[in-house]
Formats: structure tokens, sequence, C-alpha cells
């Protein structure tokens, strides 16, 4: 077994369900190609509007297309989306943080800019840049990182302003440690616990906005399949044809869900305020 | 004969598995009668908090044994609400930190007033808000009134204690237990507390048990003395006796590690200084957007100079800008004004660029052992680090590092420990080897023995003296404690808000002080006169 498998996260029943969830949805996704010999955007208007049954385990469509082999291949959306947004903005909110963090006059400028940024509500703003630039998934991703990275920017910040005023930190400026090394050696190390519980939730709200958007017909064009799009197809026929939104819907808050329970998870474990808290 | 307030038998209390013993306390006896200050003196890790904790019932921890009596009544057989009675009502408790024991959202008077109603206190003809005032004025608040609307941040931390006394002493206990009262206070203010605290203990006949680690404040207000040492009681009897005449080797132990008042010589300065400091100043300003600018002078036209060997020390209470002074000696912070010479270029305005060469020159040691080692770091990487900087290669450095840990007498092998596996008082010298890796010429120490165990302090002032003089080095050692000072250093610098009002040879300074804040130092000092007694080694 390997050293990291032992670390009392992987023992927390909250990390254990949530990234078992996570892992299912992900490997179903992948697989998609072998889970259905369908084609997601295969038009049969023949087929429209049928029920879940053992042929169609979700039912069809307006368009006759399966709603199962659809949902899976919208899943693909979701959790690429949700990796690359999380992956980049707890990136550049570390570096950005760092930096405010630790240089003192750059802190200031930098943190008002980063409040200009929250102000802008998250969706307004991707709606904005994905009717600037088109509605591909790099436009997507970007939209709904930058209103993230204030977020992380201000934790990381957070946590270094306590950590520069401890004394080893001190005795390393003492020491002759040049500023680059100390934000690496002794700063970095103390974020990465918070960094990878934000990261979860970074990832939730990244697969909710992303919903969101295709909903809203912001986001990816309606050929593609993503769960949002899907849904907003079946708003249409949702009286008539109920299982076009319900199960897609369901995918998504299963997935939102668990990848909460996994930041739960996560925090508890990693993070030593909410260890002492909960005296563990 | 009167019966005893408190009386404790055979009382074992469990740790929890995995402790480094089994049991916190081990079958502990003794009494506290009423009038009486009993001490319960021992090093951290003896159980005294442990004991005392275990009687308000305060303690997480299982008691496996034995019996507290409370006035006659088993505490351990109370239940919960008889418990809320006996606490505050019949036995109550002030702690060390009074920060932290006062709610920081609620007026102090308020606090004490809640008290009072919580017991449903009733006086003849006084009124709960009558009864506050009147113990405020009893613990010599000045300006009770205005005191009394007033939130914990706004008070001193003897103010803030002194709450804490009147709210002990509200419904007239039995039993004051005072958990290390004094200890984070200045010596000063230390001194008013214990005399405050005598007073009212006569006056009202209350049972005081004591928990202290420090033989001064044993000698000034101990009635009777219980040393404890790794949960069992090891000598018990009347103050004069134990501290005149202890019988135990761990007790005697104990009293010979209190620095003695006998200073020594200071030895002749040879040569230039190899660091001298002229007008250095500290300003700190801080421009509201809607206040007007407030300007706060922490280090104050301050002249010092360190000569190659010797040991200068600067005597003062919080707040009085030694620390300051001595971190902006080492440029861990800039200083606003004058000069700091080293080997005839002035370090005082250089940027961290230009400040490099020095660096390794001045070192410092810190006061909090737990906080100035990285906890994710081995102790080996963090000796390494500075010398690393200086591109020493890393055998070389680790080589050096193994010669230091053998230096200040820890085996060599413990490098790959992290620091959280060592004692207060090792992680002090492991801090000592980082500042040695760098061959410095000056070594700061910032309080570098204030966080640790008398006995503990004794060995690292031993080392200290030791490096100075076999490396050549000089130290400029500031501290709050005279004792500590009297031991270690050549000369003495004693600052007050942010000034030096008095400077002298140690043996001068002690013999005839000539300002008047020194000479304050001096009577607040706890246990002088046992301690002049025994001047003579």
């Amino acid at each position: 077994m390997p050293a990291f498998l032992r670390h009392p996260a992987f023992r927390n029943p909250s990390v254990l369900i949530g990234g078992g969830i996570l892992l299912a949805l992900f490997i179903v996704t992948v697989c998609a190609p072998i889970l259905s010999s369908l084609d997601p955007s295969a038009i049969a208007p023949r087929l429209r509007l049928r029920a879940p049954s053992e042929q169609y385990l979700m039912g069809t469509d307006a368009l006759g297309r399966d709603v199962w082999t659809r949902a899976i291949y919208g899943g693909r959306i979701s959790l690429l989306v949700a990796a690359c947004v999380s992956v980049i903005a707890v990136s550049l909110g570390l570096v950005i943080g760092l930096v405010a963090g630790y240089i003192r006059w750059l802190d200031g400028p930098v943190m008002r800019a980063m409040d200009g940024l929250m102000a802008i509500p998250g969706i307004l703003l991707a709606i904005a840049l994905v009717s600037l630039s088109g509605a591909n998934l790099t436009t997507v991703i970007v939209a709904i990182t930058i209103p993230e990275i204030p977020r992380v920017a201000r934790l990381v910040r957070g946590v270094v302003l306590s950590i520069r005023e401890e004394p080893y930190v001190e005795a390393a400026i003492g020491l002759g440690t040049p500023t680059r090394k100390i934000l690496v050696s002794h700063v970095l190390p103390n974020t990465v616990a918070p960094l990878i519980v934000q990261g979860t939730y970074i990832c939730a709200s990244a697969i909710l906005i992303e919903a969101i958007l295709s909903f809203l017909g912001a986001g990816l064009s309606s050929e593609i399949p993503t769960w949002g799009n899907i849904i907003a197809e079946g708003r249409a026929v949702f009286q008539r044809a109920p299982w076009i939104i319900l199960f897609p819907g369901g995918l998504l808050a299963v997935t939102i869900l668990a990848v909460n329970i996994l930041g739960d998870g996560l925090r508890d474990t990693l993070d030593p305020r909410m260890k002492k808290r909960l005296g563990a | 004969m009167t019966a005893p307030v408190l009386s404790i038998r055979n009382l074992s209390v469990a740790l929890p598995a995995g402790g480094d013993r089994a049991l916190a306390v081990k079958n502990v006896s003794f009494d506290v009668m009423p009038g009486e200050i009993v001490c319960l003196v021992g090093e951290s890790g003896s159980g005294k908090s442990v004991t005392a904790s275990t009687v308000m019932r305060l303690s997480p921890l299982t008691v496996a044994g034995g019996s507290i009596e409370l006035e006659g009544e088993d505490v351990l057989k109370a239940g919960k609400t008889r418990l809320r009675q006996l606490r505050g009502g019949r036995m109550s408790m002030i702690f060390q930190e009074p920060m932290t024991a006062l709610n920081p959202v609620h007026r102090v008077g308020e606090q004490v007033a809640e008290l009072l109603r919580a017991h449903r206190w009733q006086g003849k003809g006084v009124s709960v808000e009558e009864r506050v005032a009147q113990l405020f004025a009893d613990v010599k608040l000045p300006d009770p009134e205005r005191l009394l609307r007033s939130y914990p941040h706004q008070l001193s931390g003897g103010q803030r204690q002194r709450v804490m006394i009147a709210m002990a002493l509200a419904l007239e206990p039995a039993l004051l237990i005072a958990d290390e009262p004094t200890t984070a206070l200045d010596v000063t203010t230390q001194a008013q507390i214990l005399e405050l605290l005598r007073e009212l203990q006569r006056k009202r006949g209350t049972g005081v048990l004591f928990i202290t680690h420090d033989f001064g404040v044993v000698a000034d207000i101990a009635d009777r003395v219980v040393v404890m040492r790794h949960g069992e009681v090891v000598e018990s009897g009347r103050a004069a006796d134990v501290l005149h005449n202890p019988q135990h080797d761990y007790t005697k132990m104990l009293i010979a590690a209190v620095p003695r008042l006998n200073p020594r010589e200071a030895r002749p300065l040879s040569g230039t200084p190899s660091l001298s400091a002229r007008d250095l100043q500290k300003l700190y300003v801080t421009r509201g957007l809607f206040r007007g600018t407030r300007e706060v002078r922490a280090v104050d036209h301050v002249d010092l100079d360190l000569y190659k060997g010797q040991t200068l020390g600067i005597v003062g209470e919080s707040g009085s800008g030694k620390s300051t002074a001595a971190r902006c000696i080492a440029r861990l912070i800039a200083p606003s004004g004058g000069s700091i010479m080293l080997d005839g270029q002035d370090i005082a305005n250089l940027n961290e660029r230009g400040l490099h060469p020095f660096r390794r020159r001045i070192q410092v040691v810190f006061q909090d052992p737990y906080r100035s080692l990285n906890p994710r770091r081995t102790v080996g990487q963090s000796i390494i680090e500075g010398p690393l900087n200086y591109g020493i290669s890393r055998d070389e450095a680790l080589q050096r590092a193994r010669q230091l840990m053998e230096t200040v007498g820890i085996d060599a092998a413990a490098l790959d420990r992290y620091p959280h596996q060592f004692s207060g008082g090792q992680r002090q010298r492991i801090a000592i080897a980082r500042a040695l890796a760098m061959e410095p010429e000056i070594l700061v120490a910032d309080e570098a023995v204030s966080a640790l165990d008398v006995s503990v302090q004794a060995q690292v002032l031993d080392l200290l003296e030791s490096i100075r003089d076999s490396f050549g080095i000089s130290i400029l050692f500031i501290t709050h404690d005279l004792r500590v000072a009297a031991r270690l250093c050549d000369r003495i610098a004693v600052m007050q808000h942010g000034r030096i009002v008095e400077f002298a040879d140690t043996a001068t300074l002690f013999a005839a002080p000539q300002h008047d804040y020194t000479k304050q130092l001096f009577a607040a000092l706890p246990g002088r006169s046992w301690l002049e007694g025994r001047t003579a080694p």
C-alpha cells in the first residue's frame, strides 16, 4: 500500500463516499462509448419521447435521442469543466494570494482588484464573456474560472498573513533565506490543506454554473450534449416527458452532493484548525 | 482544631492511553486550611494544574481514585447541579491568561453581575450593581465607575487580573484556586497582584491553593508548600522549612536553579565594539482614513555598544521597546532612524540584498521554541537552511549540524526528527544550534529562556555562557527578568518607554540602582528577601 493511502483522510467516511461516487461517475463517463452503442446526437424522430424502458434506460427526448447516452456523454463535459476550473482557479489564486500576502506594497492594489472581481456576479460575467467571444469550451472554462480566483486568492492571502508572523519565518529571514525560498518552503506547505478543500467546493460550483450557462443558452452550443443543454431542451416538453429533465438533473445533484461531501471530509481531516475543534 | 477547607486524599488522575505516563496525578494528598495559602510548585508536566482543575471538576481526565473534600463535602460525588453551586459559590478559580478568561464581547462589570445573578445572590439591602462596584473597589481598580462599563480589551493585563479576582471572590468562596495568575504579567504588576491577593485572603480567611513554578513567588506568599514532580508529591511542609532547608533532591535542584542575586563581575572591555548602535529609533505610525495620524515611539534614541565576548543585557517590562530594539539591531525590521555600525559599515538602512552578507554575522534566538522552528521541517533541515543560503555544500552543512547538536547537548542522530518530538528546552537548544550554524559574531537572545522551566532555564543559560566563551561571540540578551540577567550579563541597560533609563555594570546596578524605575523593578522582584538571604554561594 503506498504511503499516502495511509493518511487519515482515507479512513474518513465522507471522503470515501464522496470520492467513491465521483470515481464511479468518472469511470462511467470515460467508458460512455462502451456503455452505450448509440450516437448521442443521432436523431430518430419516430422514437421521440419514449418513456424509460429496458431499451432506453432514461427514455428519449423530443428528437428521439437516447437520454442515457446523452447524459453520460454530457457528464464528460461537466467533469472536464470542473477539473479545469478548479485547477486553474486554485493555481492562479495561489500565486496572486502569495504575492499579495507576502509583498506588502502589492497587497492593497491586488486585493482591491480582487474585490472588484468579486463584486461582479459570476454568472453575469460568464454570460458577458461567452457572448463576446462565442461559446466554446475554452470560453466557458475561462468565464467560470475568473470569478473563482478572488476567493482562492483571499484564502491564500489570509494563510500567508498569519504564517508570515510566525517566528520561524522571521528566523528564516534572519538566516538570509531569499523571499522566493521562504514562500516555497515555509509558507506554501501551510496553504495546501485549505486549498484542496476550497478546490472541491470550486469543483461543485463550476459544474453547477456550467449547467446553468448551458440551460440559459449562454454556454456550449445546443448540439453538444451537456447536462444543462439536455435539461434546457427538455423544459418545453416537461409535462409530457419529465424523464428528460429528471435523469440529468438527478445526476447533476448527485455529482454536486458527492463533491461537497468529499470537500467536508477533506476539511475535517486536513485542516488542523477543524481537527482541534472536533477534538480528534 | 479547625477543619480544612480542602482535603485531598490519595488522588489519582488517569491520562489518556498513549500518554507519557499512565497517571497524570498519582496518590496526591494534602490539605488547605482556612486563611492559608498553599503553594503547589512544580515544573511543566508535574501535574499541578491537573490537580487544580480536578478539584474544580473542570478537567476532562478521569479520576482513578481518591477523594477531594471541600468543607467536608466530596466534590467527586457532587451532581451537576450541586457542582454548579459549588463552583463560584464555595470554590473559584483564577487563570493565567485573564484576556481569554473574560468574555471579550461583554462589559466586565456585567460579567461579574451575571455571576452574582446566576447564583441568586441576595445582599442585605445591597443591589447586585452596588455589590459589583464594591468588589471593584475591593480589588483596588482605579476609577471603578468607569471600569465597570469597560470591555476586557480596554483594560491592562493587571486590571483584567483584578477583575478576575473580583469575580472569584464575589460570592466569598471558602477556597480560591489560582493557576499561575501572575505568570503572564510584568514584575511590577505581579508584585501588586500578589500583595492584593494576600491582603484580601487575610481579610476574608479564604483558603488559597496557589499554583506556580516560581520559587520567588512561593517565598513571597506561601504559608505551606507542596512540591510535585511527575504527578507525585515529593515534599511538603511549612514554606520557611522547604525554602531554607529542602529535604528532597528534586526540591533542592529546583531551588538551586533559581538564579541567585549575586551578579557577576563585569569582565573588562577590550578593543573596539563589534557592533554599535547610535541614536536608534523605531516609530510606528498608523494613519487611519477617518482618524488622525497616531505615532508610537517604540525605540527612542537608543545607544548601545556590544563588545566581543561580552553579554549586554536589555531589561524592561512589556512595551518597553526592548524587543523592538533587538529586532532593529538584528535587522529583522528596519529602524526609522539612527545607525548600526558593524565593521565600519552602517547596516541600518541597507536593503535585503545589501544585508545578505551581514545576516550571517548576527543571529537571533527567539522566545518561543514551539514556534521558532518550522513544525513541518526536520530539525536537520532547519539547521542547515542558513548555511545552504550561503553556498555551503549540503554535506558540509550536515557535518557541521551534527557537531553543533553535540555542542548543544543533543544526540546528532536526532537531526531527522521533527520539532514536536522534543521538549521545550531541547527545542531552544536546537534553535541555538541553528543560530550557531551560521558562525555568527553576535547572538541576539530575545527572551530566549522566558518560556522555559526554571531548571531548564538554568541549563540553557549555562549553554549560552559556554558558547559565548568558547566561540568568542557577543550576546545581546533581552529579558524581563533581572534575576536571569544577573546570571549572564556583564552590563545591563534598563529600558522604559523606548528609552534606556539606566546603563551600568551588572554588579554596580545591583548594588546601587540609580533610576527610580530600576529601583521599582528591584523592589518588585518576587522572593527578594529570600533571594538576598541566599546570595552567598
